[in-house]
């Protein structure tokens, strides 16, 4: 190690009301790829802002030290010039222009403000093949996915002469494939000589790529530790991440027993689903599924394999051209054509994306919680607001909503707070059948736990739950029988004790070799 | 009767009890629910602010009896407008050809009443009707065919204009009947022993006052009974003191003059009827749920195509009560009848709170914006400022409430 080329000392960065930082002291060493860890929260995300100049010096106490000199950075642009480059969660790409023209956006090759464009596609198709995408640099950012997104963000740092690339999250919305793939290039980008901070959620993915790692908790640094060294286990920064000793990671659960000669409360048949635009397209292919009362059932699958389709198509034909199959509420057929169909069987569908799927960001818990069953706080169309407020205190206490009142605007409310909202909301609306799309995405170990004790005792209350998940050890820990999909078919059904994370994962990918 | 009510109302607060509480922290209090609304009273004050500095400035003309009679019926139909605007807007739309379809209704009432002598009270039905069926027809495109709301009432607009001129062929037409220009221009009948003030005008207003304090004081109850967080009595006292107070005001200035105009009681009766709607109706919350997040809305079954139907053609509804008000005001249907009210009721909607995005706003915002634009228009006119310099005024005020929002969210947001 060539010394440290990063140092950041006692940085205290307030906010009005709020101390988001109140003593954060990070050390990267040179070449090195370092992961910063803790919950939602903990104040990760505003370090990053705060080192890129998103928060301009000044608004924050401490010294920033690069490549041994003091930086005051005023902006983004500022930081980029040192060749700090953020890359952001949500990802800063304009869907309508192509890849080469997102590359060099704000940098273009340009003689006196026209554009040269053989400039520009040479340049660009020279980072696409150093980042390994295999795209034309004219295609459409919107035409593909967002793995490769991913990747043309990356391209779009190095054109920046990137020396420190930071990685907000970069595989949360990534299958396992392309987060893999993502993962190498970081190491191929270390031995170029660029040095990465990652910020990331997924243990495993820690363990894979980073050299050390430095937790963050209720914004101090808590501790930095060798990733290499025998001692740092997922158990480990766990515990350092929650402050606190994690023996289990999911609730103790009974299995469930199957009942002999009930009807299961929902079963889905020979369920076959064409995309929307491309019609040829099966998404969903010949798909048949059970899940009883009491049973928690699992869909593992990778993306793409048709588990978010084959639920929101059941869920009110929210997806796709429905071509075949039978839905069967308690052993008789019936109709889900739209969402209200759906929730007057007793049916909800929990999102995998809550920002624009599930909540109304700009109103509050309150409003929120009810909006999928006005009419139970409702008498002749109008809304007993009492009754409304009562309801929803109920759930902020019993759910442990961390907010000071229930009028607080949902979009200012951390992930795991927000997931507890939308649950809140479809258990509110009564269902015996709740299908949860990816219920733990994007928040932190604390929250996870308390979201799969709900579903535990959502479970013990007699409601069937189905519970689709990308995290192979949560379906592990929490489902009584898993299912595998993968390339719109079913591949595998796993009872609790058939099921490992080895097995589960050659049912996942084995279906999509073989149609290729 | 009404007397006897306002006698008792104060009495389960006593104002005593109240304002024993510590006196700096009233102050504090009233400071910090102004912050957490700033949108709403912020646009208050400077609706304050703005009466006062025409009041001033008009040497208290604009505060005139008269005046303040007249401003009522002058802005009528544009808050009327403006309500329905809000509606749309909070859906995430917009309605261009409000302006258009005021007229057009305002022509047909005209064929109807003058060239065909049918009844005034089945006109009025009649014109409602197809008001309801020209916004109703829009909302179909717009909600079930999926076109854009701004291209299907750009279109509406030229439609209705056009259709307007080809009936009235380029003519204005009137006179209307009397029984419609009394309800468009006249004011609540006189009762009672000789005052010096519009007795039955009085009494309304007492009773709406009583009615406000009762209605209020019976919230906080059941909010307490359900043993939900309630605001400090003496902050509950100050605000219905200063509720009635303001009614008050109102009432003696409009009595002490013809009394009520008959306008005002359409437009108050509309304001608490949509603000109860709005706020309390299952389908008010769902108007908010689809311009706040239309696919989250689907996804919680509300059934958005019908929601926004609804909406474009309650819109359409309410801009034939705003062309019925218009044409008989003004005794006659004209071809440039409701010119630019589409801008004016979208600008009071802005001005009023409401968002570009959607989700956001309050028809009693539609109405302080409207009134913003009114009291302007109003003293500007007193003063003889002319309509050159009174657009780019207006147009300054919406661009600086608007700012003024968007600066202050940023300001909460960071």
């Amino acid at each position: 190690m060539a010394g440290p080329v990063l140092e950041m000392r006692s940085i205290v960065k307030t906010f009005p009301g709020v101390k988001a930082l109140s003593d954060v002291t990070l050390t990267v060493q040179q070449g090195e790829v370092h992961a910063i860890c803790g919950e939602n929260g903990a104040g990760k995300s505003t370090l990053m802002k705060v080192l890129s100049g998103v928060h301009p010096h000044g608004t924050y106490e401490g010294d920033i030290l690069f490549e041994g000199d003091v930086c005051a950075f005023k902006d983004i642009r500022a930081s980029e010039q040192q060749g700090i480059v953020i890359i952001h969660q949500e990802l800063a790409l304009v869907p309508y222009l192509s890849i080469a023209e997102n590359i060099f956006l704000g940098n273009e090759h340009a003689t006196r403000g026209f554009i040269n464009w053989n400039d520009t596609l040479r340049h660009a198709a020279e980072l696409l093949r150093r980042v390994g995408l295999d795209e034309h640099p004219e295609t459409r950012v919107a035409d593909i996915g967002v793995g490769k997104q991913q990747l043309v963000e990356i391209a779009k740092a190095l054109s920046k002469k990137v020396k420190l690339l930071i990685l907000d999250e970069p595989t949360a919305a990534l299958n396992d494939e392309d987060s893999g793939k993502l993962l190498d290039l970081i190491l191929d980008l270390k031995t170029q000589g660029i040095t990465s901070i990652i910020i990331s959620h997924k243990l495993n993915e820690i363990r894979r790529v980073a050299d050390s790692v430095t937790i963050i908790r209720d914004g101090r640094s808590i501790e930095t530790l060798d990733v290499s060294s025998e001692e740092t286990t997922e158990d480990r920064i766990i515990s350092g991440m929650v402050g606190r000793d994690l023996e289990n990671r999911f609730p103790e659960r009974t299995p469930h027993q199957p009942e002999e000669g009930v009807a299961p409360a929902l079963e889905i048949r020979n369920w076959t689903v064409h995309h929307p635009i491309d019609q040829q397209r099966k998404v969903v292919d010949d798909v048949s599924i059970q899940v009883r009362r009491g049973e928690i059932v699992g869909i593992a699958g990778l993306m793409g394999a048709g588990r978010t389709e084959l639920a929101m198509s059941v869920f009110g034909r929210t997806y796709g051209r429905h071509t075949g199959g039978t839905v069967l509420k308690d052993g008789k057929e019936i109709r889900t054509r739209t969402v209200p169909e759906a929730v007057a069987h007793g049916i909800a569908y929990v999102t995998e994306d809550r920002k624009h799927y599930g909540l109304n960001l700009i109103d509050n818990i309150n409003r929120n919680i009810s909006l999928s069953a006005l009419d139970k706080v409702a008498k002749r169309g109008v809304v007993d607001e009492h009754d409304e407020r009562q309801v929803s205190e109920g759930y902020r206490r019993s759910m442990n909503i961390k907010a000071p009142t229930v009028f607080e605007p949902v979009g200012k409310l951390s992930g795991g707070n927000q997931q507890k909202v939308v649950l809140s909301k479809w258990i509110f609306a009564g269902p015996d059948v709740l299908i949860l799309d990816e219920p733990t995405r994007g928040i932190d170990v604390g929250a996870k736990y308390e979201i799969y004790t709900v579903i535990d005792r959502l479970a013990a209350e007699g409601k069937a739950v189905v519970f689709i998940s990308s995290e192979l050890p949560e379906l592990l820990g929490m489902c009584d029988r898993i299912y595998t999909m993968a390339a719109g078919r079913l591949t595998g059904e796993f009872s609790r004790s058939e099921a490992s994370q080895e097995s589960l994962m050659r049912q996942m990918t084995k279906d999509k070799e073989v149609t290729r | 009767m009404s007397t006897d009510v306002t006698a008792k109302a104060p009495a389960p607060t006593p104002p005593g009890k109240g304002g024993s509480g510590a006196g700096g922290g009233l102050l504090q209090l009233v400071l910090d629910g102004m912050r957490r609304n700033m949108r709403q009273y912020g646009m208050l004050i400077a609706l304050g602010l703005i009466v006062v500095l025409f009041a001033v400035w008009t040497e208290g003309d604009l505060l005139l009896p008269r005046n303040v009679s007249n401003l009522v019926l002058q802005n009528s139909y544009i808050l009327i407008l403006a309500i329905g605007m809000m509606l749309v807007i909070i859906a995430g739309h917009i309605d261009l050809s409000v302006g258009s379809l005021t007229a057009f209704v305002g022509s047909i009432a005209a064929v109807f009443m003058v060239n065909n002598d049918i009844a005034w009270p089945l006109a009025v039905v009649l014109c409602l009707a197809i008001g309801a069926a020209a916004g109703a027809a829009q909302g179909f495109f717009i909600a079930y065919l999926g076109i854009p709301s701004f291209i299907v009432t750009l279109a509406g607009m030229l439609v209705f204009r056009g259709a307007t001129e080809i009936f009235l062929e380029g003519q204005t037409l009137g006179p209307f009947p009397e029984g419609l220009q009394k309800v468009a221009n006249g004011f609540l009948p006189e009762v009672g022993p000789e005052t010096n003030y519009h007795n039955l005008t009085l009494l309304l207003g007492l009773a709406l006052i009583a009615f406000v304090v009762l209605q209020e004081v019976r919230d906080r109850k059941r909010q307490k009974e359900f043993a939900l967080e309630v605001p400090p009595a003496n902050l509950f006292v100050l605000k219905l003191v200063a509720l009635s107070a303001a009614v008050l005001v109102v009432t003696l200035l409009l009595a002490s003059y013809k009394g009520a105009p008959i306008v005002l009681l359409i437009l108050g009766a509309l304001v608490v009827g949509f603000g109860y709607v709005m706020r309390n109706a299952v389908i008010g919350r769902h108007i908010y749920a689809i311009g706040g997040n239309l696919p989250a809305a689907k996804l919680s079954g509300v059934k958005d195509k019908k929601v926004t139907f609804l909406v474009f053609l309650n819109m359409g509804m309410l801009a034939a009560l705003a062309g019925l008000v218009f044409a008989a005001r003004f005794n006659a249907a004209s071809p440039k009848a409701g010119l630019n009210f589409e801008l004016e009721a979208i600008a009071a909607s802005f001005i009023g709170g409401a968002s570009m995005s959607g989700g956001v706003g309050t028809v009693l915002g539609a109405i302080i914006g409207g009134l913003v634009l009114g009291v302007l228009n109003n003293g500007m006119n007193l003063v003889g400022i002319g309509t050159d310099y009174q657009q780019v005024i207006k147009g300054l005020v919406l661009l600086a409430a608007v700012g003024f929002d968007v600066w202050n969210k940023r300001r909460v947001g960071s």
